[in-house]
């Protein structure tokens, strides 16, 4: 195991990819000469040169549309966004062109993309700069959204989502780039697309978390633990396609869940989780599912809106508690 | 030669000269801004009368194809209206009819199979001026599995991947960027492909259009840009839409060449793209607006309440249909009666096609899933 940071993760995806397939390209805002904003693609100009790691206008329109023309002839473009905010200006060629051409050309045509960047909120960056996307783009069928809270994930589901032929966004967290973490150091490590991990084995309560929520699952199982109960922690890591399969288990075992979700509540990735759920699992819960979101607003400035915003650790402990009626 | 003089505006020139430049001249003035700046751009124009078949290097029997290849575009959308009225055609039809000359005329100036080409939802001409076949594409709006698109895409949109055709695009203006990312693939796999992107006048007004133009000309892609231009976006004249109704003014603000092309003569079109092509082969884009005219409603609905009679009358003496047919006879190349063979055999050949979309199968109830993922076991209902 080598420890990287998750924008070490990224970059050793990439790059391992583009070693591995010529036809895969990065392309977008700062990827270049920068060095990426975020430094995730940091001397990757050096290693691949201005034909595949290319720098664009301020005009995610126009590229994200050129990406899904160059995948329709036979490239795999990944397209940076600088943050997944800006992906609204493009939203049209995600959505209608990316998601739906395979479809409306009867198969002719796969666009092989990925759309990757940050997601979520970062702080005290008012409303347009602090949008969890993943909500929205699920809800859009011929798209797959990934959403790794750690460089291992974000190692293993980049190189899966690059090989994938379908149009996939792959959802990363400015306050993640920097996180460290063991990343396998096997040869050609690859996560499959659609498949959560139990990062913590539980019988008491499930509690469901993807991205950084994830991390707040797992500090609230540890409070648990402390006081003797077993918390069972699952990350979706892809939300479309969800494996609903894995939660489903892991209710069958415990009865209770509470899901940490960053979206916007109104429907989103947690009221879809609990629709499903309940689908498949109502005779199995013993309490109904609790769901801890961002508010129901647009994201504030002020420090301590943003951060009564933001999924509270200590509501989703006391979610976890009420589940149990230990309260 | 049309010449465009405006102000203020800066001298053109390559970008990077031009900052030299610029600079150099700043240092020489004491000050950054001039008194007075000016332009002069030479485009490019391609008028009706212009070209001869020869000068676009066809031979006769080309010259026949193409006035069939019209034929069959103008005989299938005039059965596809009729199809329409009996309710076999649903949604949105709208009808290339009158701008048969752009879709030939391009057809036969680029490499089928190696080019590529991409248009908005009126891609009926193009996708029959290609070699798609009429059968395929009759069932296609019929929704039958014969369909190009297995009856996913109805009339809007045609693909053929094998001629070339990226669609076929719903979304005005969205496809623009789409073509370019074509052409950027072309450029990146050393292909020897262009691409070449259609919009309507309509789409001039979409954000879409202008980041594309500047895409392909800071990345130098072998692509064309073609606004066909039939001067209404659906009910809204060109002259209630926009401050330039000269798009081939907008190459200058992309600093790409330019042209001006009748789009009522095919061989003003054939010869446009020509060289157009010759250009991008060189990765040398271009935009190019094509003056055209539809002679029906923009889609089915339409009472064309915008336009007078007159207006209509006035442009049927421009039929491009009925301007090679009197070039053919003129120039001797065949006789009326061989003329009216090919047309009995396009009807022919329209009238097939209905009767192969009628015996098409619908899709299966099953089929709703296929094609949404690469994976074949969508809704992942395990």
């Amino acid at each position: 195991m080598a420890i990287l940071q998750y924008r070490e993760a990224l970059r050793a995806a990439m790059t391992e990819e583009m070693e591995r397939d010529e036809r895969v390209f990065l392309m977008g805002e700062e990827v270049a000469e920068y060095n990426g904003a975020y430094k995730v693609s940091e001397g990757m100009l050096e290693k691949f040169g201005p034909k595949r790691i290319i720098d664009t206008p301020i005009s995610e329109n126009g590229f994200c549309g050129l990406g899904v023309g160059a995948a329709m002839n036979g490239l795999r473009p990944i397209i940076e966004f600088m943050t997944f905010n800006f992906s609204f200006v493009a939203i049209d060629q995600i959505i209608n062109n990316a998601a739906k051409i395979r479809y409306m050309s009867g198969g002719q045509f796969k666009v092989p993309i990925v759309f990757r960047g940050a997601n979520g909120a970062a702080g005290q960056l008012a409303a347009t700069h602090n949008t969890s996307t993943e909500s929205i783009y699920s809800t859009v069928p011929g798209l797959k959204v990934i959403t790794p809270s750690n460089p291992d994930d974000a190692k293993g589901l980049l190189k899966s989502a690059i090989r994938d032929d379908n149009p996939v966004l792959f959802m990363e967290s400015e306050v993640m780039f920097g996180m460290k973490g063991e990343v396998s150091d096997a040869e050609d490590y690859i996560i499959p697309i659609g498949k959560a991990r139990i990062a913590r084995e539980g019988t008491d309560v499930t509690i469901v978390a993807h991205s950084k929520s994830y991390w707040i699952a797992m500090k609230v199982a540890e409070r648990l633990e402390y006081e003797g109960y077993s918390a069972e922690v699952i990350d979706p890591r892809t939300i479309r396609p969800l494996d609903i399969d894995t939660i489903v288990e892991s209710i069958k075992k415990t009865n209770r869940c509470v899901i940490i979700d960053e979206s916007n509540p109104f429907a989103s990735i947690s009221s879809e989780m609990t629709y499903q759920i309940q689908e498949r699992a109502f005779d199995h819960l013993d309490a109904p599912i609790v769901r801890i979101t961002a508010k129901d607003v647009p994201a504030p400035y002020a420090k301590n809106l943003i951060e009564y915003y933001m999924p509270q650790e200590e509501d989703a402990y006391q979610a976890c508690k009420r589940v149990m009626y230990v309260q | 030669m049309a010449k465009l003089t405006r102000k203020p505006a800066t001298k053109k020139a390559p970008a990077k000269k031009r900052a030299t430049k610029s600079q150099a001249d700043s240092d020489a003035q004491g000050g950054v801004i001039p008194d007075k700046l000016s332009l002069t751009v030479d485009f490019a124009t391609y008028p009706a009368g212009k070209y001869s078949h020869t000068d676009c290097d066809l031979s006769e029997d080309q010259v026949l194809g193409m006035y069939r290849n019209m034929l069959l575009q103008r005989r299938f959308e005039e059965r596809a209206a009729q199809m329409y009225g009996k309710q076999k055609i649903a949604g949105f039809l709208h009808l290339y009819i009158g701008q048969e000359a752009i879709s030939t005329g391009t057809a036969t100036a680029i490499n089928i199979g190696q080019d590529s080409v991409i248009t908005a939802y009126r891609d009926h001409g193009h996708g029959l001026a290609l070699g798609m076949s009429p059968n395929e594409g009759m069932a296609e709006m019929f929704g039958k599995v014969g369909g190009c698109s297995r009856g996913k895409g109805g009339s809007m949109h045609f693909f053929s991947k094998e001629k070339g055709l990226f669609g076929g695009h719903g979304i005005v203006g969205a496809h623009v960027p789409v073509g370019v990312g074509i052409a950027f693939g072309h450029k990146y796999k050393e292909s020897g492909g262009v691409a070449i992107a259609f919009y309507g006048d309509g789409a001039v007004g979409q954000g879409a259009i202008h980041e594309a133009a500047n895409l392909m000309s800071v990345y130098e892609l072998p692509a064309i840009l073609v606004v066909e231009n039939n001067q209404y976006a659906m009910g809204t004249s060109i002259h209630r839409a926009f401050g330039q109704t000269e798009f081939s003014h907008h190459s200058v603000a992309y600093d790409v060449k330019g042209a001006v092309v009748d789009g009522m003569d095919v061989f003003a079109v054939c010869k446009a793209m020509q060289d157009h092509v010759a250009l991008a082969r060189e990765n040398k884009p271009t935009m190019m607006e094509i003056r055209t005219y539809r002679y029906r409603g923009h889609s089915m609905s339409d009472p064309q309440k915008y336009r007078t009679k007159e207006e209509l009358e006035s442009k049927k003496n421009e039929d491009p249909i009925i301007r090679l047919k009197a070039y053919i006879l003129e120039n001797k190349i065949t006789n009326d009666d061989a003329l009216d063979a090919i047309d009995d055999d396009v009807k022919k050949e329209v009238m097939a096609s209905v009767e192969f979309a009628e015996n098409s199968p619908a899709p299966e109830l099953s089929e709703i899933y296929d094609n949404v993922y690469d994976e074949a076991d969508y809704p992942y209902l395990s």
